[in-house]
């Protein structure tokens, strides 16, 4: 584990960049590692980060079918928004913990 | 002399040739696994797997409850070889895994080829297959881009970084 400045804030992070305490996470904090993965958060964005730090603090397992299912965004627009691997990028700038979900 | 160099996967090529729900699965596994990651995905379906993407077979495939040693009734026990063979059990057992799967969230054929599909993947069928079995583009799901043939599959197959994967 490591701390990692972000934002101007000192945030615990894994070996892999993702932050381990979610309690920690501001916008800005987001804003920040956004900007590190090359995207730029819009209003839709933040909707999408809200689901799925919800649906992490519920416990349930983030899946593509899920984020396709949520009403918030299709798995298409989800792809667009953070291309390259969005849930991936899109949990760790929602400063969840990496999805161990192989769907 | 020898670089010890790591190229990045760039691309992958999953052909599919058999029509059992694990095979079909493993391909959209890996498929879908693929444009989660960023690496382009072309889906070959062939043979058998070709009721995969047949739009009044892809979401009833069955396992097969003969010759599969590894398959196990309930509480782990052996499944006989006979027992499989009874008229319904493989439908049944095939049922049985289907509600399984959804339970973990895993989709049915045409909804994960809609995901593939929005995530930058291509689904293709076989030439040669749609010709042996009479089957036509109007029989397939919406999702499969292309009828194509073996030498239009390997066109598709340059650059560096690029696997083919045989399931």
């Amino acid at each position: 584990m490591a701390t990692k400045t972000l934002a101007g804030v000192d945030v615990s992070v894994s070996d892999d960049g993702y932050m381990t305490d979610s309690s920690q996470w501001t916008k800005e904090i987001a804003g920040a590692i956004a900007s590190e993965e090359g995207v730029e958060l819009t209003d839709k964005h933040f909707e999408v980060l809200d689901f799925i730090r919800n649906k992490v603090a519920d416990g349930a397992l983030l899946t593509i079918r899920g984020i396709n299912k949520s009403g918030v965004v299709d798995a298409k627009s989800f792809y667009q928004m953070f291309p390259g691997a969005p849930l991936k990028k899109s949990t760790k700038i929602a400063g969840v913990p990496k999805p161990e979900s192989c769907i | 002399m020898e670089k010890d160099e790591k190229y990045k996967l760039k691309k992958v090529l999953l052909i599919c040739s058999k029509g059992t729900i694990e095979d079909v699965y493993a391909a959209l596994v890996m498929g879908n696994g693929a444009v989660m990651e960023g690496i382009e995905c072309k889906l070959f379906f062939t043979f058998f797997g070709m009721d995969a993407i047949k739009k009044d077979t892809m979401n009833k495939l069955h396992t097969s409850t003969v010759g599969n040693p590894a398959m196990k009734m309930p509480g782990n026990l052996p499944f006989p070889t006979w027992l499989g063979g009874i008229p319904g059990i493989e439908a049944g057992v095939s049922a049985m895994m289907r509600k399984e799967m959804e339970k973990l969230d895993i989709p049915n054929v045409d909804e994960f080829l809609e995901l593939i599909v929005a995530g930058g993947g291509e689904i293709y069928a076989c030439k040669l297959a749609a010709d042996m079995f009479g089957i036509k583009k109007e029989d397939l799901h919406d999702d499969v881009k292309a009828i194509i043939t073996v030498g239009d599959l390997y066109e598709m197959c340059d650059g560096p970084g690029t696997q083919i994967i045989f399931t």
